[in-house]
């Protein structure tokens, strides 16, 4: 329970904040996120264990096809990522990817990309596009593989556990200059899909690009993105997990978690540091450090969701 | 349009190209290059459109910002960032894929008029061409 994590904890895992070299793990309640070390959690399994049943892992930016000198072999590290998953003591019923499965939109890339996916034990799989993955005009090869769910339009909804999941894609609708978009026809859909439900119903909400502005002049943020949280504010528990930036960036603003996650293929620098948001190239034996996923579980007996990152180190 | 020479990348076969096709186009009178017919170097004076129209992508920005051309000129753009890139124009008339690190893209502009682009992967990358 939040209350009982020691305080010790938090200020270990606040350090992660950035980049970890270690995984951190969140408990959120009330809106209300407490984070604790994933070592000090892996130590202690008890009490990972009441933090409830693994809910679903996040993966993001695979980007299968880089192979520059920041990470000259991602199909590795998404291959130990996904021992790392599998390797979990309990499975989480879904996966969900948050962009950038692949780095050039190639098709031999996503087929690669789904070959190594079909190694996780957990057959569900839910993924959104990253703008690496809709370089070609009509995006024809991501919806190919993964259309299906969202009828070639991107984003859909669905439920799982009594929590409501809302994929959005804020990568098709660019404007120079600007951040990403997700746009009036699909604004309006969130609108028509979210009435009615109860305001006790926990939601997560999932796009590639950060759904707040962590750095404009970089493009980290969504323009519109201000709309969205203007309809989920009445829910008591909401969740918006994204990628893009490859670090863990997070904030809490009154019942919404904002989380980004690592990616599994290379790090990028922080906001504003360098001339943009390329790959950072460190030490080989640095780089499992600054690579991972993110699992969620449901909390027991609270609507409420608890996050843990975990690195490749 | 007449048959017109393939036009690469290369810096030379741009810059040779670019003055074939002035010279081959019949309506282009009122922009015409002095001495361009079957020259084989640009005309000495530094105006704009003698520079080879390539624009790099480098460090999250196209160098030139704005490259002026004449019209049938074909203007060609090179990532040279570890990270892709695409050139995508705003009103859709030319879309380059993923341009990973050094690979080019090339647009022939047959209309004069001013033709503004971006990185669909990074939209504060803009750039401009202006086709006289």
């Amino acid at each position: 329970m939040p209350d009982k994590i020691p305080v010790v904890a938090r200020r270990s895992a606040l350090k992660c904040l950035g980049f970890g070299a270690a995984g951190t793990l969140f408990a959120l309640a009330g809106g209300v996120l407490t984070p604790t070390s994933l070592l000090a959690a892996a130590a202690d399994p008890k009490g990972t264990a009441r933090l409830g049943k693994p809910l679903f892992v996040q993966i993001s930016d695979t980007h299968i096809g880089f192979n520059k000198e920041a990470n000259p072999d991602v199909t590795a590290t998404l291959s130990r990522s996904i021992d790392l998953v599998n390797g979990l003591p309990q499975q989480p019923e879904l996966i969900i990817h948050t962009g950038d499965i692949t780095h050039l939109s190639k098709p031999a890339e996503f087929d690669l990309a789904q070959q190594l996916f079909s190694q996780l034990r957990a057959t569900e799989m839910h993924t959104v596009p990253g703008e690496h993955d809709t370089t070609d005009a009509t995006v024809t090869e991501y919806f190919n593989r993964f259309g299906k769910a969202s009828g070639n339009r991107g984003y859909y909804s669905f439920d799982h556990a009594g929590v409501h999941f809302v994929a959005l894609v804020n990568v098709l609708e660019f404007k120079p200059g600007g951040l990403g978009t997700l746009g009036a026809a699909q604004l309006a859909w969130v609108a028509d899909d979210l009435k009615g439900r109860s305001a006790s119903t926990p939601i997560v909400v999932f796009a590639h690009m950060p759904l707040w502005t962590i750095y404009e002049p970089w493009g980290w943020g969504t323009g519109d993105a201000p709309q969205l949280m203007e309809q989920l504010r009445r829910f008591g528990s909401v969740t918006v997990l994204n990628g893009h930036i490859h670090q863990i960036v997070q904030k809490v603003e009154g019942n919404v978690t904002f989380h980004t996650a690592r990616s599994t293929a290379y790090p990028q620098p922080e906001a504003g540091v360098g001339t943009g948001p390329g790959p950072l190239k460190v030490a080989a034996d640095q780089l499992p450090g600054m690579l991972g996923v993110t699992s969620v579980a449901v909390v027991k007996h609270a609507r409420s969701l608890a996050l843990a990152d975990a690195s490749l180190a | 349009m007449p048959a017109s020479p393939d036009v690469r990348c290369s810096q030379v076969s741009v810059a040779i190209g670019l003055t074939l096709l002035v010279a081959a186009s019949s309506g282009a009178a009122s922009a015409q290059t002095p001495g361009a017919a079957g020259a084989t170097s640009p005309p000495a004076a530094t105006r704009a459109d003698a520079a080879p129209p390539i624009v790099i992508a480098r460090d999250f920005m196209f160098g030139p910002g704005t490259i002026t051309i004449k019209a049938g000129a074909t203007v060609t753009w090179k990532n040279t960032d570890d990270e892709p890139h695409t050139v995508v124009s705003d009103t859709g008339l030319f879309r380059s894929g993923a341009l990973d690190t050094n690979e080019s893209f090339t647009f022939r502009f047959d209309k004069p008029g001013t033709y503004h682009y971006a990185c669909s992967i990074h939209p504060r990358m803009v750039g401009t061409v202006v086709v006289e």
